[in-house]
């Protein structure tokens, strides 16, 4: 690609992914979470390889497929943690500890140390979705472009 | 004659679908509505979350985004399994 899509992509990259990372974060407190995020910064993924060719992400497709498992195991291990009541039981909400502070009733903005389980599901989705968009999109480019640079 | 069949299907599944816009309950009242206030009243108070929408897709109804997530890996692994080199 020329040298503007180039500049403007590395420009944009890393503000998509810290983006990406804000939704994820605030998931349990505003619109957005886990699926939406990692969606965003995929679609930071996808610019780089628009711009840049698939070639140099090629190598790094062994850390993506670590993600994946590594989200969807840390999704599954969230929801065994709760086994002793119930199948995805919140067990860390308003325990004091990890996100386990107190939330008034009613209409308030919320702090980030609350809602349990909540927040880490979050964090393990995002990655899997960005893991499995990036992967995706990756073996796209891979499959189409023989003579990109 | 196939003309006439696909015009009659055509007026049959634009009549089933105005009947559906047309006898739509109003809008913010719904027939059975005990599910959505429990999630209002509770979310905050049983998991300590304010965002209602993450509250049930990743808890009340866990086990659903636990399928998702299984749909999305069945993608990915259906995407590597199509689009791989098959000689190097």
């Amino acid at each position: 690609m020329t040298v503007v899509v180039r500049t403007i992509t590395r420009i944009l990259f890393p503000i998509s992914l810290v983006f990406g990372g804000y939704v994820i974060m605030h998931g349990h407190l505003t619109p957005g979470g886990g699926f939406q995020g990692g969606a965003v910064a995929a679609s930071g993924l996808a610019m780089v390889l628009v711009a840049f060719g698939a070639k140099r992400l090629a190598e790094k497709k062994g850390l993506l497929s670590a993600l994946e498992s590594l989200g969807g195991v840390a999704f599954a291990a969230l929801g065994f943690l709760g086994l002793g009541l119930t199948f995805f039981a919140n067990i860390l909400a308003r325990s004091g500890g990890l996100f386990g502070g107190p939330v008034p009733y009613g209409p308030n903005p919320g702090e980030l140390n609350t809602a349990g389980t909540l927040p880490l599901m979050n964090w393990a989705v995002g990655f899997k979705v960005l893991a499995g968009l990036g992967a995706v999109v990756l073996l796209f480019a891979l499959f189409g472009g023989e003579n990109d640079r | 004659m196939k003309w006439w069949l696909a015009l009659a299907a055509f007026c049959l599944a634009a009549g089933f679908l105005i009947f559906g816009a047309v006898a739509l309950r109003p809008f913010g009242e719904p027939r059975y509505r005990e599910m959505d206030e429990y999630f209002i009243r509770f979310s905050q108070a049983e998991l300590a979350a304010n965002n209602v929408v993450t509250a049930i897709v990743f808890d009340y109804r866990g086990y659903d985004t636990l399928g998702e997530a299984t749909v999305l890996f069945t993608a990915v692994t259906g995407v590597a399994l199509i689009l791989r080199r098959l000689k190097k």
